[in-house]
This record gives structure tokens, sequence and C-alpha cells, in this order.
């Protein structure tokens, strides 16, 4: 008898999943965010096509405003062989200057509800990866792993269908989608055990490092570029942080940490207090039911 | 506010992240993983154990616990007390109402195993999100509250589970801090579960009394409870077998769900082992084909495996290039499943609009895809009772039993496994989708098909029946002539076999005596070999229709079921039933070979008119009355029927 680990069946359970959709979806794509959670589920899908090329293209929903360090993975990734990486801006919220700065919650509804709409349809993708997990946040923990989007891409929970067993209904008609969820069952710690167990690369903010950084309502924010604009009475400092999650830097809360390599991340996150999405500006907009409310408005 | 008892479960786990976190990772790689549903309601303080489960093992964060203590506060059910339900119920409308609506998964982890929870809800109307949830467990945790005891709908999650496969079940007797942690309130329930789960052959479970409030017997075992000798709840699940594991005992089974051709150099079929294991070299057949070849490697792009197991996704490569596509199966050679098109199954309906018999839905089964049709329920189940009930269809929530009939064969087993294993999920359970919405309508999982023929498809055919049809440039039919003794069935079947081979048809008539004096020589009489008779008359009937011959077949058969059951053996409208109706007495005059008067003489037993009956046919599709007809305007009459269905 052998003896298949947890990671073992998540990853075939996550390749299962990938497959599937290839098999039955008309225009799949892989939404990559750079992301930890990205990186396992690109590494997953190369995994489960392996000998062959990647048969569908990674779509990357840019801001403007992320990261240098993710940037740069990204470009490393899509000038691999065998991806093909898309990399779409929304044209309007670029002619308008849309930031984190000025606009509020304006940013993340024009460049990446907005903006990953738009790229889902100009390119007529039906069914199309996303990273998230059920343990993320309470809404999530129902959501479905084949996540079913009408023509206008909105969430309709009275609409999702049953998943038995390791069935999934992958038909739709003209106009409508799917999300799918190749790490629904992936909890934090699976992540970080498996990037371990895989090597995976990931984008080093993850790992503690002297970074500047400036304080402003209780997070610790990087200043990653010139355009960061500082507020009366901020000082820019270096401090040794790291990020727990990754989006634009402006909105990306960092917490202090020594951890240099992953196995000492690993050791704060266990030893750590807070949970993981406490980080983002995101999630505190709305206060109760928030990241429910931005699903059905068809932000991931 | 009163916090509850911090977790001293995990204490050791944590002692160790803090001093050595590379052990700690390394055993974090070796865990198992086990999933399971929880049945029970709010009431009956499911919630509150679940998040007990998570905070015992450290799963709740502190900036969680802060937001728990607000909304216990709040909108909490518990007073000064934490109200841990508030930590796994989801969407906010849901919140709202104070239930939960759907299926929710949790996770939690303890040093030995990874923990899949499926969490839904106990409402009757939510039968749909239990069977889900059911669908991928390996165990069910029955919820109990120690003041109500067994419920019915304790029993109906109990029949649930068990109808959905799940072996084992665990009655976890909840808030007994609310009866005084009394020993004899828990007794009392286990007798009364005991009795019921003998009925309902439940055979594997065990009781737990615990409280979710103060967490007796959930992880650790406290002193309220000394009286309880048995494992505490966490304790139970870390050791439970997991039915994964015992899926690599069973023979090999791989749904091919993706065919990799990167190059002209390579060919291989992605898919996840659904059972057994395999290993280069190891002969298989594709099936429904039925071509057998060796299984050359298998790949990985960590490096070519010296053996493939149940639960694992990998690509296989064959000896020989062999046809093979998404939907085939790739098995065992000595042990392959079976084909077959019609099945009978238990089905759970799932949409609002009520299954429509007759009509044509898409069947998922593993990676295959065909059209079903479902005939009217043979009966609905009572969930609460097992009572079967009379049904016409099925509405939201109703379990019932029902035929299904495929358009082309599909790779199957039977959803319950013989040996008592784990039930067959990948090639057993399936759903239903709406053709025209898309929607998931249904589940189902199956119980055994009903043509046995079918089953033996392993054969492949170069030559398909199509060709063999299209080579003689006719369509085949079976022209199923029943009448009784000397009736004229051979008399008219000669003609109309005549006539065709006139028009140049490919014909061939089996005729009752030539038939019985060979292939059928060992059968007499009684009813069995009547039945058996007809059997395997229909059997060669069938073989002769798909080497492409309008076949003519002229016996008494007399049962209705067994022409039916000959019906269904062909395809859709090539089954021609011709009742050549004389009257008994019209017969009896007769007597062309003389044998109504050794019948009558008590010579011939078992003789159909005199001592055995003749079920007439209710709707034949021709009828030949001979005290109005000659045979040759009878004949007549059939050849231009025959001219009427090569032209549909």
């Amino acid at each position: 008898m052998s003896a298949l680990t947890h990671l073992d069946r998540l990853e075939a359970e996550s390749i299962h999943i990938l497959r599937e959709t290839v098999a039955e979806a008309a225009r799949p794509v892989m939404l990559y965010s750079i992301g930890k959670d990205s990186a396992v589920m690109l590494h997953l899908a190369r995994k489960a096509f392996y000998p062959a090329a990647l048969p569908f293209p990674l779509l990357h929903v840019d801001t403007s405003w992320k990261f240098k360090d993710m940037y740069a993975l990204r470009d490393k990734v899509g000038a691999e062989q065998g991806i093909d990486l898309i990399v779409h801006k929304n044209p309007e919220a670029e002619a308008k200057g849309i930031n984190p700065f000025d606009h509020g919650p304006l940013h993340t509804d024009l460049w990446k509800t907005e903006g990953l709409r738009q790229a889902l349809d100009m390119h007529g993708f039906d069914a199309a990866f996303g990273g998230a997990r059920r343990d993320e946040e309470k809404s999530r923990a129902k959501e479905r792993i084949f996540s079913f989007r009408t023509a206008s891409h909105r969430w309709d929970p009275k609409r999702q269908r049953p998943e038995l067993w390791s069935l999934y209904n992958v038909r739709k008609n003209p106009g409508e989608s799917m999300r799918v969820f190749p790490l629904s069952n992936w909890t934090e710690l699976d992540i970080w055990t498996y990037i371990l167990r895989e090597a995976i690369e990931i984008v080093p903010l993850y790992l503690a490092a002297p970074r500047q950084v400036v304080e402003r309502d209780g997070l610790i924010i990087m200043v990653d570029d010139e355009r960061f604009r500082l507020n009366e009475g901020e000082r820019v400092e270096t401090r040794s942080v790291r990020f727990r999650t990754l989006g634009c830097y402006p909105l990306s809360g960092a917490i202090e940490s020594e951890a240099d390599t992953i196995e000492q991340v690993v050791q704060e996150m266990l030893l750590a207090t807070t949970s993981e999405r406490q980080g983002r500006i995101i999630d505190r907009d709305a206060g109760e039911g928030s990241m429910e409310k931005k699903k059905q408005e068809g932000y991931f | 506010m009163a916090l509850p008892n911090a977790s001293k479960y995990q204490a050791g786990e944590r002692d160790l992240i803090a001093a050595d976190i590379s052990a700690y990772l390394a055993k974090q790689t070796s865990k198992e993983l086990l999933r399971f549903i929880t049945c029970g309601s709010v009431d009956d303080g499911k919630s509150t154990l679940i998040g007990r489960l998570l905070f015992e093992t450290r799963q709740i964060f502190d900036d969680q616990m802060a937001a728990l203590e607000a909304d216990s506060k709040r909108v909490g059910t518990q007073g000064a007390n934490i109200d841990f339900a508030l930590l796994v119920d989801g969407l906010t409308a849901e919140r709202e109402q104070g239930i939960t609506i759907d299926v929710a998964y949790r996770f939690f982890a303890t040093a030995k195993r990874k923990f899949i929870v499926a969490d839904t809800p106990g409402h009757e109307q939510y039968t749909r999100n239990m069977v889900t949830g059911a669908s991928t467990a390996d165990l069910a945790l029955l919820l109990v509250d120690a003041r109500k005891g067994v419920l019915e709908q304790t029993r109906r999650h109990s029949i649930l589970c068990n109808l959905v496969g799940i072996r084992r079940m665990v009655l976890a007797v909840t808030k007994m801090d609310l009866v005084d942690f009394d020993r004899e309130a828990f007794d009392a329930i286990v007798a009364d579960y005991r009795a019921f789960a003998e009925q309902v052959g439940i055979a594997e479970w065990i009781a737990i009394p615990v409280s979710g409030l103060t967490g007796d017997h959930v992880a650790g075992r406290g002193e309220a409870m000394e009286w309880y000798e048995g494992p505490t709840l966490l304790e139970h699940l870390e050791s439970v077998p997991i039915d994964s594991a015992a899926d690599e005992a069973k023979p090999f089974r791989l749904p091919v769900q993706w065919v990799s051709r990167p190059d002209q150099h390579f060919r291989g079929f992605a898919g996840q082992v659904a059972s057994g294991s395999i290993t280069p070299g190891d002969e298989v057949r594709i099936l429904p084909s039925g071509r057998m070849t060796k299984v050359a490697r298998v790949v990985t792009m960590d490096g070519d495996l010296p053996q493939a197991v149940a639960g694992q996704s990998v690509t296989l490569t064959l000896a020989e290039e062999i046809d093979c596509s998404r939907g085939d199966v790739i098995a065992a050679a000595k042990d392959p499943p079976h084909a077959a098109d019609q099945f009978e199954a238990t089905i759970v309906w799932m949409a609002d609009e009520a299954m429509t018999p007759g009509r044509g839905y898409w069947l998922k089964l593993g990676t295959q895809t065909v059209t079903a049709t479902v005939a009217h329920p043979k009966h609905q189940l009572n969930v609460n009772t097992l009572e079967e009930l009379a049904a016409k269809t099925l509405d939201l929530n109703g379990i019932g039993v029902a035929e299904l009939t495929t358009d082309r064969p599909v790779v199957f087993e039977t959803y319950r496994d013989a040996e008592g294993g784990p039930p067959n999920r990948v090639l057993g359970g399936f759903i239903l989708i709406d053709k025209l919405t898309n929607a998931t309508v249904a589940a189902g999982m199956l119980h055994f098909a009903l043509r046995r023929a079918e089953n033996v498809h392993w054969q492949a055919l170069d030559v398909s029946r199509e060709t063999h049809a299209r080579l003689k440039g006719q369509k085949p039919a079976v022209l199923w002539f029943t009448g009784l003794s000397g009736a004229g069935k051979s008399t008219i079947a000669n003609l109309v076999e005549k006539k065709l081979a006139a028009m140049g048809r490919h014909t061939f008539l089996l005729d009752g005596d030539n038939v019985r004096h060979g292939l059928n020589k060992d059968l007499g009489f009684t009813e069995a070999d009547r039945i058996e008779n007809i059997r395997r008359v229909g059997e060669v009937a069938k073989l002769m229709a798909d080497a492409g011959l309008i076949v003519l077949t002229a016996f008494i058969s007399p049962f209705r079921a067994e022409r039916e059951m000959v019906r269904r053996m062909m395809g859709e409208g090539e089954f021609i039933e011709v009742f050549v109706d004389t009257p008994l007495d019209e017969a009896e005059k007769r007597d062309v070979k003389g044998l109504y008067a050794k019948a009558r003489a008590g010579e011939l037993p078992n003789f159909t008119g005199i001592d055995s009956p003749y079920e007439a046919p209710e709707k034949p599709e021709l009828w030949i009355d001979t005290t109005k007809l000659s045979a040759e305007q009878a004949a007549e009459q059939i050849v231009s029927a025959i001219m009427d269905f090569e032209r549909r």
C-alpha cells in the first residue's frame, strides 16, 4: 500500500480540475496574479499537461501599481518557452490616471474588476482559472470549484451548481463563463509546504529584507517607486519587512519580520495571531460581507 | 466575555514549530487526508462543534477571534459566551436568517491528518446539499442533541449518508453539559440509535459524548465524563480508516481525461487513477472498444514513475498505437469494467423543475458524457423511513429508483462495492445536466445494467453494424411473429421472406422448429425453458440484425415480458412485432400438426392456450387477423409495412 500524503492528494485533485477544464472549455485562460498561489497554480498546470506546453495563455490584469519585484518575476515567466502571457491594462483607467492615492475603491473597481471583464470579453475566454482558496475568507468557504458566471460576469449564489464526487459540469451557454479554482481545498499552510517541497519560485517580497517603508493608518506600506506620495508627517524608514499577500504596492500592508527563508516564514505564520487577509486594505472597504459583494460584481 | 479554555491539544505542535521548523515541515508533508461531512442543524450545536474543532486545532487567528468576540456580543446566541457558530456561517443572507443554506468547506489539521469538512444544513429541504457534501466524504459526523435524542432528522441524515455510500458514522451526542454529563442520557441515545442502525444496515458507527461549549471529548478528555472510555472525537477522526487507501486494492481503472500530443512522437493519456494501481508492462484493456495493449510508461513532470496508484493524476503511454480518447477507460485487462446502455439507478433530484421522464438529459459519468432518458420512477424513497412510495416523477430533493437509457454504451461500475469496500464513486456516480439551461439537475448512483448481454462489450469490432447494413444496402430489422400454435406464423413468415428475397433483401427466417432441433434442443416447455428459448432466439436475432440482415422469427413467444425484453435489445424502431391473431378455437380446428389433440389428451403438458397462457400483444406494430386475411394477403400487408419502415 502506497502512502499518498495530503499534498499528493491535493495536487492530484488540482491537476484533475485543470485537465477537466481544458478538455471541456472552449477557451480557457489562467489568471496569473504573480502571487504565491498563482505560482503554485502555474506549477500544477505545468505538471498537468507535461510534456505538452500549457494549452492556455496566462492573463495578468495589470494595474500598473504592482511591486517592481512582481513585474520582474512576471516578465521572467512570460519569457519562458511555451508560455503565452497576455498583459491587460484597462485603457480607461490608464487614460484617467486612476491610482490608489486619489481614487480609493475606484482604483480596484476600474483596474481589476473592470479590467478583468474587459480582458475576458476581448479574448472570448469562457473559463478562467483563479488561485482563490476556500480557507481565505468566510464567504469563500461555499464557493464552488467551478463557479458559474452570467454573461455579465456576475456571480449569482442561486445559480451555482452542486458539485458531487469529482464530477464537474463545465457546460454553459454562449456568453456565460466559469471561474475555476483548482486550489479550492488548499490552505495557506498547504501552499507553503508545497512551495517548499516543489522548490517553486516566488516573488522575494514574501521573505523578509530591509525595505523602504512608511507607516500609514496602522499599516506598513512599502515605498516601491517615486510615484509614492508622502503625507505630512510621514517618514520613510528602512525596516526588515515581508508581505503575506501581494497586490498593488500602495495597498499592501507589510509585517515586520526577520524571516528570510520560507521555513521561517511558515514558522512565523504558524505562531502568528492574525489571519492572512488582514494586510489587505480592500477587504475593509465595505465592512461586513465586502468580499461577497465584490464577488457578485465580478472581482475574483 | 467568557473565553473558552485555551487549546492544550496543539501545544506539542507549537513547541516543535518554535524549536525546529524544518522537522515540523517534514512532518507536514507526510499527513493523510480525511474528508468528512457534518450532519445536524445549528440547534444541535453543529456550528459550535466545528468552531470548537477549528479552535482546538488552532485554525482561528487572533483577529478572527476578536471579530468573533465582537460578533458574539452583537448577534450571538450564546449570551456572554463565544458563539462559535458565527465562525462557520458564511453568506450574509444566511447569517441574517441564522441558518446555513449551502455546503461550506472547512479545513483543519492535526499532526497526523488534514481534514476537509463539508458542512451542510440539516433541514429536509436541503437534502441536495447534504448529498453533495456526502458524495466525497469518508465519514459522517452525525450530531444529536443530548436533550432531544435521536430525531427523525438524525435518521434521515443517516439514511442519506448510507445511500451515498458513506460506510462510517460518528454519532456525536452534543450539549452533554446541558444534561449534567449524564451517562444514562447518553446510553439511552446509543441504544436507540443501535436499533435504528441495525434496521437500515449501518455497520460501522461509534457514539461519542461531547460538549462543543466546554470542549469535553472534542480534543481533550475533560473530567466531567470519566465514565466514557472510548476515543475523543479528534482521536477517532485521526485513526479511522480512509476510503482512498482501500481504493488501491481494487482493479485498475483510469478514465481518460485528455490526450496529450505535444508532437508526433508522444501520445499520452492523462487522467486520475480511479482505483487500483498500474506498473509499466501491465496488460490493459481500453474500453469500450475492448482493445488490449500494455502500459509503456507512467509519465510525470518529476520523471517516470515505477507505479501509479488510486488517487494520482498521471499520464500513461501505451505500448501500441491504439485508438483511445477522452471518455474511454483504461482498465486492468483481466478484470475490466462493463459497458451498458440501460441501467437501474438511484436518482437524487436537485432542480426546482421536476424530472421529465423521457426527456433527454446530458449524463456525465467519469469523463464520459452521453444523452440519457429516465423512465418513470419505480418508486420514490421516503428518506425519513426508507418507505418506498409510488411516484410519477421526482421533485426537488426527491430520491427515487428509476431505469435510464443512454444513447451509447457507458463504461461503468455499480456504485456500491460488491465486496463492501468504498463505493465506486468515479465509475458508479453520475450527474444529469439540463440540455437547455446546462444546470446540474440530478445526481445518480448506478445499481446495475439491465441488459447483461451488453456487459460482454469487450470484443473489439472493426466492422460496425452500420457497415454491415450499408454493404447490404438495407435497414436491418427483426420481424417478430407471435401467436398461438397453428396460427399461421411460419406460413406467413415464409411467404414474407420469399417476397423480400425476390426484392433483393438479405433475410433469414428463424423458426420454432429449426431452432429447437439445434441451438435450443436442451430446452423443454416449462415456463423457465420457454423464457430461455425466447432469450436465445432474441440474441441470435440481434446478432443477425447486427450483421445487417432482416430477420424473421416465428415463435409462439407467449409471454409479453420476454417479447419486451427482445424489443429492448434491438435498436430504436428495429423490432417489429407481428401479431398473427387466430382465435384458439380456430387454431384448434385447423390443428395442422395434431398438437392440440395431443395436448387435450394430456400428452403435451404446458401447451399454450390449453394449460399454459398466451399473453396477446397490446400494441403490436402489425396486427394480422387470419380470420379476415388469407396468408398471401397478410404477407403483402407485412411487406408493404417493411417498405414503409425502410423509407423512415
